[in-house]
């Protein structure tokens, strides 16, 4: 596929390109990718508020936003101009420049972390042996923002909001780690495309089958590192009116706010990821469909590709806002103990039952060992 | 080149930060300089190809430990003043600590130049060679027995922190959750039927 697109590039456009030399070309090449990949997922969250909103007016029966734009479409952008229109409001007793700094530095982990994720066979932004590694300590920089917030506010509602968000973050990071550790287990490498490339050849192959514990605690860890409905105690509007961002208002709140959306979209994709074969196509094993796999325009379909990882992606997103609209928030001390004396319980369980299904090579894990 | 400018840029950074845990005034400030001198040294520690100990370095200390520490900070109402006083009491130990570091490092150092040849940098690992994967493979077979027995010494730590802080308050009020959760809807609710009453 990239030289599909290198013959497209006219001879001259090349031949100038190739008079660069090779650091300027590297560089062009990293910023240009980092560029792509940061507008679509900025699209894709500015998109996925009204999505939600669409999806639990539907779930309430209402219409949703349906006032700007084509069936409301132009909503997200009535938004984003609203909000950078809007006056930024510091509180005076505040710390300036934590409270400036704080929406930043939870926008800045969730967009980095796209730097190791592969959209694609061929394209991933940086195609690192540690990748999950790095993931796993990216996600878990993103509690700075909130409790810098709620602290740096000075204001009593955040300071609570920021240690419920705190607490809750600290103890489902342990049980997402240890879900991880199960995926290294399978794939045996940590690096994300190669764990994509093991549950290669179709829908049985998914890690979701062998992984299906793994799978549960990872994605409702995900929900609760992400802040939402039903773990958005930190936010709890009945009882600590808007928690860590009370007092956040214009273009800081609209940092917060895509910094919520760009986490959800960046545990849907890594879901997808880990447990559900990437960009990989549930069809890709079937012979009669082989023939199909060249096809220029629905090839993807058959052969896997971005559009199925954009799929499965929304699939996550979807069930992001199905929560939100069915399930009333949790007591905080039932989100810890779920945190700590279930989730990683059963996580270290499965992860002892895989070393013992890879020894006794049952499954998908023989050989592995070897 | 290219290399040495990235390696100044995030060593000054680094050191700039150091000092800006020494001497910031508010607590919460040191803290967040802390994270970025580990932050700092972790990249310094990516340049040096090590990379499973640079992002641990930020999995552990940035993204548990330090938040800890910043939660704790938070909490306590740290006078500025006594803050204050405590930099002068402590310099003098403070400075025997770091010139002792410095001794040993530049000790280090010099061991290494004088050994084996001229040993400037590191020869770079081959095409592939993964520093994660290496660490395990010698981690979980030859060094097994330290790694369990580092891991015991983590359990004992766990445990005597707990039993450390762990208290009975007396009159403590908890949720029985199984008990909860065992809950049936006749437990709570009783049907009563009754006859309608005559008219007075």
């Amino acid at each position: 596929m990239p030289e599909l697109f290198a013959s497209l590039v006219p001879a001259f456009a090349q031949d100038a390109w190739n008079l660069l030399p090779p650091l300027v070309q590297y560089l062009a090449t990293v910023l240009f990718k980092i560029l792509l990949v940061a507008i679509v997922v900025i699209l894709i969250v500015a998109f996925s508020t009204y999505f939600e909103r669409k999806v639990i007016g539907s779930m309430q029966a209402r219409v949703g936003p349906n006032r700007v734009g084509p069936i409301g479409l132009g909503q997200p952008f009535a938004d984003v101009i609203k909000l950078l229109v809007k006056e930024v409001i510091v509180p005076a007793k505040s710390n300036r420049f934590l409270f400036v700094i704080a929406p930043l530095l939870s926008l800045i982990p969730a967009l980095a972390t796209w730097a190791v994720i592969p959209v694609n066979d061929w394209f991933v932004i940086a195609d690192i042996n540690a990748g999950l590694l790095y993931v796993l300590a990216l996600t878990s920089l993103g509690v700075y923002g909130v409790i810098l917030a709620g602290w740096a506010t000075n204001s009593k509602y955040a300071f609570l909001g920021a240690m419920r968000s705190a607490a809750q973050i600290v103890a489902y990071e342990i049980a997402m780690g240890f879900a991880l550790v199960g995926i290294l287990m399978a794939a045996g490498s940590l690096n994300l495309g190669e764990i994509v490339r093991a549950q290669e050849g179709g829908l049985q192959y998914w890690f979701l089958w062998p992984l299906l514990p793994l799978f549960l605690v990872y994605w409702i860890s995900g929900v609760a590192e992400t802040n939402r409905a039903p773990f958005d105690v930190a936010e709890g509007e009945s009882e600590i009116v808007a928690g860590f961002h009370v007092e956040y208002s214009g273009v800081a709140f609209a940092l917060f706010f895509l910094a919520e959306y760009a986490n959800m979209v960046l545990i849907a994709s890594l879901t997808a990821i880990f447990f559900l074969g990437g960009w990989g196509s549930p069809f890709e094993g079937i012979a009669a469909f082989e023939r199909f796999h060249d096809n220029l325009f629905f090839g993807w379909f058959f052969a896997g590709g971005f559009p199925w990882l954009f799929i499965k992606m929304a699939f996550f997103m979807y069930t992001f806002f199905w929560l939100r609209a069915t399930f009333p928030r949790y007591r905080y001390d039932q989100i810890m103990r779920l945190g700590w004396k279930v989730f990683i319980p059963v996580t270290i369980v499965w992860i002892a039952v895989e070393g013992a299904m890879a020894w006794f090579e049952v499954g998908p894990w023989a050989g592995l060992t070897g | 080149m290219f290399q040495a400018i990235l390696f100044y840029m995030f060593a000054a950074v680094l050191v700039g930060a150091a000092l800006g845990v020494v001497f910031s005034r508010n607590p919460v400030h040191a803290v967040m300089f802390l994270v970025l001198a580990f932050f700092q040294s972790a990249c310094l520690w990516l340049m040096a190809e090590a990379e499973f100990l640079a992002i641990v370095l930020v999995l552990v200390y940035v993204g548990a430990v330090m938040v800890l520490f910043l939660f704790v900070v938070m909490m306590l109402d740290i006078k500025v003043e006594e803050v204050q006083r405590g930099l002068t009491r402590y310099a003098p130990l403070a400075i025997a600590v770091a010139l002792l570091m410095t001794f040993e490092l530049i000790q280090l150092i010099w061991m290494r130049n004088q050994g084996e040849g001229s040993a400037t940098g590191f020869a770079p690992y081959p095409e592939g060679y993964s520093n994660t994967e290496s660490l395990g493979s010698v981690l979980y077979t030859e060094h097994v027995y330290a790694f369990e027995i580092a891991a015991v010494v983590l359990l004992l730590a766990i445990v005597a922190a707990i039993t450390l802080t762990m208290r009975k308050r007396p009159g403590l009020k908890v949720q029985n959750i199984a008990k909860q959760v065992a809950v049936r809807a006749k437990d709570r609710i009783r049907v009563v039927k009754m006859d309608a009453e005559k008219k007075q």
